[in-house]
């Protein structure tokens, strides 16, 4: 076996008969024959064919695993929409507290005040921000917060007598949008993005009307550009009854400087693991709290937690209140992602009021200054920024002309940059921009480190001119090469087989 | 570098955001703090719960205080698998990738069903999940049968869903602790697109899958079954039982509680159903060089995608929470994993027998239990709760939370953290607490008071 071979071997191929790590505790108890106490026809016969190592080879197995993966703490990941932010470890130790960490969901209220209070101070804090006055921490991730807005907009809506249908939103929103669309059973309609990368007007104005249950939009948008008509939009839709929904996967283009609630948004979803610090762990946990504003606060998820002062002088306590008579619901067991609440409280703390908005200041500025290097090099002939303006917190490139001149593809420059020790930026998206690139540099990058990336990007593109080839067959020095993702879809393989 | 972007200022930037969309002051937020300052903060929060350090925990109800192994803690915390995102480049996302791709073999062996997604937020909203991909499944079907011994939040959460993609739900009440198979084969007709049942259900009760999934088979609904992960290591798997679906709460899997997340939520079904399944799945291929690999594999059921035509609109999900369950599982191993499940057997076997005995306690209902399992007190349950939690006992779940019907009702769950003295303590304190209660009442509420419908 290659030594290529050997590194790829999955925990079941390390297997081997009788080896074990844990040791489990004695039983203590009586232990007759399991039958005796759980009739045999709901047994288990067979047991699940987990693999059998011992935990220094566990060890070693995940840690070589790890090694095959390129993370935030190693180099530049300028993913755009995805805010790849330093995630400070302070807040990982706080989360570990075992008062956090061992608290049980189901604890009665009163013993656990420290957990309810921690819940109350971040809604608040997010409320601040948001600039609307009621917060709701349940949902698990953006998505889930979109969901939750439209519900809450469908029960909006049927509270005054009305069943809605559509729900707008440009042509450069977040996959998510449509999808949450027709989970929560409203049609989608898209909307047209004007010359200058907003939502176009006039083809807004054709699609408003008294069946428009609600507008979902990103503001800075996807293409990193702040839609300077928001207040427009925002009397449009209210002026027809619909309600107006923030996507705020870009919330952190703004922290401090602006707020959706002052643009009219009715919902807003922040995701915390984007512009509130929490690891994004290889794909979640996250969390995707909802502010809200009074009209909407009536359906928000069910238990609430609510402050009630105690009138004698003594400290205020926290209660979950689950008496709300017009309430959407739960959206999840017990009271959401509450380990991601600590990490996003702690990094609130530290940055705190001035720290919140420098930071959306220099995430602003690292955008602007990459996108400035980049066009100034090569890139400005092959990859011309789409809409050319001063951008927010991200921009967006077209690989067009680099297509066409030099033959190499988004795709392949991606694959190339793998090479220079950089994650590649969000590809072919938003899908209005041909041969897209979405960068997204934060503001936790430092001006070397975004020089080199556009070093990086510049040395590919003339590498590119020579030998389009180069990058046609890229990456060279990864783990794996190219991966063959239509047979992974054709014929999907999705576990161990066993001989 | 403002100069390079050919700007005086970074407030130039910010012009484009119209002056009365501005903030025009700072956030009313507290200044920043240091690190030390805000651990301080932090850990003075903490202070104020009372956690399973603290405090003997017998609560469950879908959430279980086990025991994390340390190796769980420090490959999670490792950087390449903490700050990644969602593995988009697969060349330099192996890691990750075909640690799903194990995860999803370790879910596919406990359901002993083929195919398991890379994981959902957490247990209640899988079942949502579950009715929806139900719903295209049987062709546009919207009725859901559901039994009561389902997690309350999950059954509260299909409810919450299915006013949005909608559903009709009809709930089939609980007999001795158990689905009421009669009335759940009554309410089972053609227009159901699922039968939805949790074994061991919220009483503890290991319901017999089998038999009641039976009516969803005739009737062409899929057959939906909420699991605890922990207890399959003794309990026939859902897949034995005729499952299309099998899914539930991964937190007893290397999960800590944090006061309910995030841990995340397992998805396993047939083949057949691969296509409309929600969330990301791995698979392995082969790179250009016909080396092994693997990447996010059926791509186009996914939002990034499809956008509306997406089987689902989940996108960030709890990866992390995953890979803590296979390392978990491979920890435990073959041997373990099946040690465990009956190390709580027979613990719990124990306590309900050791508390059922406690004057004034009798067990809620006979059927077999694996962890946990019902108690009814023959006075008031908050009481006598708070009476434990002065003696550093969370005694357990009080049902009255959620079933009226079970007022005097208490749920236990049994970890293997939960020791025989622990248990003999907890039935100590019990007694104690039922005698002194009854001491104070009236005579004819301590006998043959009025029950619930067991």
């Amino acid at each position: 076996m290659s030594r290529q071979d050997e590194a790829v071997l999955t925990i079941f191929e390390r297997s081997r008969p009788g080896r074990r790590a844990a040791a489990l505790p004695a039983a203590e108890v009586p232990e007759p024959p399991l039958e005796e106490l759980i009739p045999a026809q709901l047994l288990r016969e067979a047991p699940p064919r987990l693999p059998e190592v011992a935990e220094p080879e566990i060890v070693r197995h995940y840690n070589r695993l790890s090694r095959r993966n390129f993370d935030l703490d190693t180099g530049f990941y300028p993913l755009g929409s995805c805010t790849m932010k330093h995630n400070p470890r302070l807040n990982e130790r706080v989360a570990a507290l075992p008062g956090h960490a061992r608290l049980h969901p189901a604890q009665e209220p009163k013993r656990a005040q420290g957990a309810l209070e921690l819940i109350w101070l971040l809604q608040e804090s997010l409320a601040e921000i948001c600039g609307l006055p009621h917060v709701s921490l349940q949902p698990s991730a953006g998505s889930h917060g979109e969901l939750a807005g439209l519900l809450l907009t469908r029960a909006f809506h049927a509270d005054r007598g009305e069943a809605r249908h559509k729900v707008l939103a440009p042509d450069t929103s977040h996959g998510t949008n449509p999808a949450s669309v027709t989970m929560a059973g409203f049609e989608i309609v898209k909307v047209a993005t004007d010359a200058r990368g907003g939502v176009d007007m006039d083809d807004l104005r054709t699609k408003v009307d008294d069946d428009v249950a609600c507008l979902m939009l990103t503001n800075p948008n996807t293409l990193g550009l702040f839609d300077e008509n928001i207040a427009e939009i925002a009397a449009l839709i209210h002026g027809v009854g619909g309600t107006l929904y923030y996507d705020g996967a870009n919330l952190n283009a703004v922290m401090g400087h602006s707020r959706p609630g002052d643009m009219g948004f009715d919902i807003v979803h922040v995701n915390l693991h984007k512009s509130f610090s929490q690891p994004h762990g290889g794909g979640g946990p996250g969390a995707g709290p909802i502010a809200v504003s009074e009209r909407i606060e009536p359906f928000l998820p069910r238990p609430q937690v609510v402050r009630r002062e105690s009138g004698n002088g003594s400290r205020p306590h926290y209660e979950l209140d689950h008496e709300r008579p017009k309430s959407i619901g739960r959206l999840r067991g017990f009271q959401g992602n509450f380990g991601v609440f600590v990490r996003s409280y702690a990094y609130i703390l530290s940055l705190g009021a001035d720290g919140l908005a420098e930071a959306s200041e220099t995430a602003v500025l690292n955008a602007n200054y990459l996108k400035a290097r980049l066009s100034a090099g090569r890139a400005g002939k092959h990859l011309p920024v789409a809409f050319e303006r001063h951008c927010m917190h991200e921009f967006v490139l077209s690989g067009r002309p680099m297509k066409k001149e030099l033959g190499i593809t988004t795709l392949d420059l991606a694959k190339r940059l793998l090479d220079f020790g950089f994650h590649p930026p969000t590809v072919y998206f938003p899908l209005l921009v041909e041969e897209a690139l979405m960068i997204e540099p934060t503001e936790t990058e430092t001006k070397e480190s975004l020089d080199s990336f556009a070093a990086a990007i510049d040395q590919i593109l003339a590498e590119a001119e020579q030998d389009p080839e180069k990058a046609r067959q890229a990456p060279y020095t990864t783990p794996v090469r190219r991966l063959d993702e239509v047979k992974a879809t054709r014929r999907p393989v999705v576990r161990q087989r066993f001989a | 570098m403002l100069p390079a972007i050919g700007v005086d200022s970074i407030d130039e930037l910010f012009a484009q955001i119209p002056d009365s969309l501005r903030l025009d002051r700072p956030p009313a937020l507290p200044a920043g703090m240091s690190e030390a300052e805000v651990y301080e903060r932090l850990a003075e929060l903490a202070a104020r719960n009372a956690d399973c350090e603290q405090q003997v925990c017998f609560l469950g109800a879908g959430m279980y205080d086990h025991y994390v192994p340390a190796i769980v803690d420090a490959i999670t915390q490792r950087s390449e698998f903490l700050t990644p995102y969602t593995p988009y480049q697969p060349e330099i996302s192996q890691g990750g990738l075909q640690a799903m791709f194990e995860f999803q073999t370790m879910m596919s062996e406990l359901t002993a069903l083929p195919v398991s997604n890379a994981g959902l937020y957490e247990g209640p909203s899988s079942i949502a999940s579950a009715a929806y991909l139900a719903i295209g499944a049987t062709k546009g079907r919207r009725r859901f049968v559901v039994s009561r011994g389902v997690h309350p939040h999950s059954r509260e959460t299909l409810t919450t869903y299915g006013a949005g993609f909608g559903a009709e739900i009809e709930e089939v009440g609980l007999d001795g602790g158990l689905t009421d198979a009669g009335a759940l084969a009554a309410a089972v007709d053609g227009e159901t697109a699922a039968v939805i049942l949790q074994s061991p259900n919220f009483l503890g009760a290991i319901e017999d899958v089998a038999s009641l999934g039976a009516a969803a088979k005739e009737h062409g609904a899929l057959l939906v079954v909420a699991v605890d992960p922990m207890t399959l290591g003794v309990l026939r798997p859902p897949g034995e039982c005729g499952a299309d679906i099998a899914l539930g709460e991964g937190q007893p899997l290397g999960n800590r509680l944090d006061f309910g997340g995030p841990s995340f939520g397992f998805f396993c079904g047939s083949e057949e159903l691969i296509r409309k399944m929600p969330g990301r799945i791995a698979g392995e291929t082969d790179d250009v060089d016909g080396r092994r690999g693997f990447v996010l594999a059926l791509q186009t059921r996914e939002q990034h995608i499809r956008r509306e035509k997406a089987t689902h609109n989940i996108c960030t999900a709890q990866a992390l929470n995953a890979l803590a369950a296979t390392i978990h599982l491979a920890w435990l191993g073959r041997q373990g994993f099946r040690e465990l499940g009956e190390l709580l057997v027979r613990r719990t076997a124990y306590a309900r027998e050791r508390l059922a005995a406690v004057p004034g306690v009798e067990p809620l209902h006979g059927a077999p239990v694996a962890r946990e399992f019902a108690l009814r007190l023959a006075v008031p349950v908050e009481p006598v709760l708070e009476r434990c939690a002065e003696r550093g006992i969370a005694a357990g779940y009080p049902l009255g939370r959620d079933y009226p019907e079970y007022e005097d009702g208490l749920l236990v769950a049994i970890t293997e953290r939960r020791t025989r003295a622990q248990i003999d303590a907890l039935a100590e304190a019990l007694g104690a607490a039922v005698a002194d209660a009854r001491g104070d009442l009236p005579v004819h509420i301590t006998g043959n008071a009025p029950r619930g419908v067991g």
